[in-house]
């Protein structure tokens, strides 16, 4: 985790953009320059303003977006939510179809919904998601209407809710607005779809493969020996023992959802924390990447600690 | 003709046979039998001809293209496919979209080739030489690639591209610092378990040094299995590439990239769908190719990994 601060750091530092200009501007005479160089600290050795950042981030100060005027902790905490509740309803989809779809392929292998699952799988790993979004307002927003278009709700629902957590679903549950929950949902749905299908492709391989293991085990043949029914050895003896590994597949592939949601939001212009950095990144306002990037770096570590631990948990043989 | 036939079963039978005569024998037999079956799996075969097709578009776009990819016609501006002069439509500044998308394959197989090169070497001296090594350069080097590994990859190419400046080359060399450290960990991997092999000790015995052994012996073994990382990495690389294109952070504009002329048709989405619609097939077919190519190779040169 240090590592990872100290490389954001070092990009921070190797940018071309000059921090001191960007603040006193072009015109500023010499001295004026040289106060800011000092009171940003760029006078002190590498390594010092390296401690000096890291102090700065353990407070949770990632420095004032230049481009929004506002601390960039406090953007982030506002962006956040929104990406948080795209990735999770990606997820959400991701699971409810890929593991289902996972363990008839693996069931019936060779048969032909084995190979839908395949060719599925591997058009979702082959697809530009952005590419794939676009066609997606076009058809079902331009063309049909079904859906909602780019943004969260329509213009004229912003801003009613009362902000509690940050994520439009559960606020306009919690308050009860049942027309602006129907806005939403209608709002989300294509980009949540399209993030699960992206990790419906990885959750339904990975939950497949795992299937096969498991159903060559002996096991399996005492449990239909037994005379057991073939939905309970799968439900109940195999698909227990998938379970474990399960998780840290889910988990990876929320964390990659997180990632993955930079070009989805751009598309569907979602106030999240991909399109934040991105749009900080094209106006040079450096602070406000550098905070992004090592947020998202930061969750994703979490994630992989938390699967880790998870599977500590559920695994009895992991002492 | 019957001489032939019998010439070329004669051929066939000399690379299928089981008692090779030389080590050179023995390795064409090899890649003949991995070649059989190889062609037995259509979908590979479906991305490789794809693929072969892709390379000749690209070598030969000067002379497959209608139009020059920069020459615009503002009269013919968005000219919808199938018109006259403009077999896939015309773009936003009356350029022909097919000659651009031809012109964009070039981009393309560039970025693919490049990062396909950079990254794996990178990976393999890394990997190799803290696998060999051991003890604390084993240790940092591989802390050294977890961190790179603990970050999501398109934000931290992202990042790489805000601090080295927008342009293919640097979109190159961001694709490629978040693209090795998996090489790293699979070939130091393979080194781990070459390392305490008879083979290097007797090589070791002989009076071979560090180098030559970790260049001679330890990396063509980790050859095969970083091959197949790369094919099924390219797809990846591919999209990452068009991805930061779409943002405007690879190629630049008048340049005919796929990603950069899909972001160009965000603006006609709705009323002309096709300026970014053609672009985005190319990109998925590529994309496509790769995949299908890397589960062949997967098959054929890592049995035990292999699709069950």
């Amino acid at each position: 985790m240090l590592g990872l601060l100290f490389v954001t750091f070092f990009i921070g530092r190797v940018m071309p953009v000059d921090p001191v200009l960007s603040i006193v501007g072009e015109r500023a005479s010499q001295e004026i320059y040289d106060a800011a160089y000092k009171s940003l600290g760029l006078d002190k050795p590498l390594i010092v303003q390296f401690f000096y950042y890291l102090r700065d981030v353990v407070q949770g100060d990632f420095g004032i977006s230049l481009r929004t005027g506002f601390p960039v902790s406090g953007d982030i905490k506002r962006v956040f939510p929104a990406t948080m509740e795209l990735a999770t309803l990606g997820t959400l989809i991701g699971v409810f179809i890929g593991v289902p779809l996972g363990v008839v392929a693996a069931v019936r292998r060779g048969t032909w919904i084995d190979q839908f699952a395949r060719v599925a799988a591997l058009i979702g790993y082959s697809m530009p998601i952005f590419w794939l979004g676009l066609i997606g307002l076009l058809l079902l927003y331009g063309i049909l209407g079904w859906v909602g278009g780019p943004g969260r709700l329509d213009i004229f629902y912003e801003d009613i809710v009362p902000t509690v957590t940050g994520m439009i679903l559960v606020d306009s549950a919690l308050a009860g607005n049942w027309d602006i929950f129907r806005n939403a949902i209608t709002h989300i749905i294509l980009p949540a779809s399209l993030l699960g299908y992206f990790s419906l492709a990885y959750i339904s391989r990975m939950t497949r493969s795992f299937m096969l293991e498991q159903l060559s085990a002996e096991y399996v043949i005492t449990a239909r020996v037994k005379g057991l029914s073939e939905r309970e050895v799968i439900w109940k003896h195999v698909f227990s023992n998938i379970k474990v590994q399960l998780i840290t597949v889910i988990a990876l592939s929320y964390a990659g959802l997180l990632e993955g949601s930079v070009l989805t939001e751009i598309i569907f212009a979602w106030p999240g924390i991909g399109s934040y950095i991105t749009i900080s990144l094209l106006s040079a306002d450096m602070n406000a990447v550098m905070g992004g990037t090592v947020v998202v770096g930061l969750v994703f570590v979490c994630l992989n600690i938390f699967s880790d631990l998870l599977y500590k948990f559920f695994d009895p043989r992991a002492k | 003709m019957n001489v032939s036939e019998s010439s070329e079963q004669g051929l066939r039978a000399w690379l299928l046979t089981d008692t090779p005569s030389s080590r050179r024998h023995a390795q064409l037999a090899a890649w003949y039998r991995g070649w059989l079956s190889f062609r037995a799996n259509p979908m590979t075969m479906l991305g490789l001809g794809i693929l072969l097709f892709l390379v000749i578009v690209a070598a030969l776009a000067p002379w497959l293209s209608p139009h020059d990819p920069f020459d615009q016609d503002l009269a013919a501006r968005l000219q919808p496919p199938g018109s006259e002069n403009y077999i896939l439509g015309s773009d936003g500044l009356g350029r022909d979209i097919l000659s651009r998308v031809i012109y964009g394959s070039r981009i393309t197989l560039y970025i693919v080739t490049l990062v396909a090169i950079i990254a794996p070497v990178a990976g393999l001296f890394v990997g190799t030489v803290a696998g060999y090594a051991g003890g604390w350069a084993d240790v940092v080097l591989m802390r050294i690639t977890d961190i790179f590994l603990a970050f999501p990859r398109l934000v931290l190419a992202l990042a790489f591209v805000a601090a080295l400046g927008a342009g293919i080359e640097n979109a190159v060399l961001a694709i490629s610092l978040t693209a090795w450290p998996p090489y790293a960990r699979i070939a130091r991997a393979e080194t781990l378990t070459i390392r305490h092999s008879d083979f290097i000790h007797a090589v070791r015995l002989q009076g071979a040094g560090p180098l030559r052994i970790i260049t001679r012996h330890i990396w063509p073994l980790c050859i095969s299995s970083l091959v197949v990382r790369v094919t099924l990495d390219m797809a990846g690389i591919i999209l990452a590439a068009a991805g930061l294109g779409f943002l405007g952070l690879g190629a630049q504009p008048p340049s005919p990239e796929w990603g950069a002329m899909i972001s160009e048709g965000r603006k006609f989405i709705l009323d002309h769908w096709w300026v970014a619609t053609v672009p985005g097939l190319a990109i998925f077919t590529v994309s496509l190719a790769f995949n299908l190519l890397g589960d062949g190779l997967r098959d054929v040169l890592d049995p035990k990994e292999g699709s069950n």
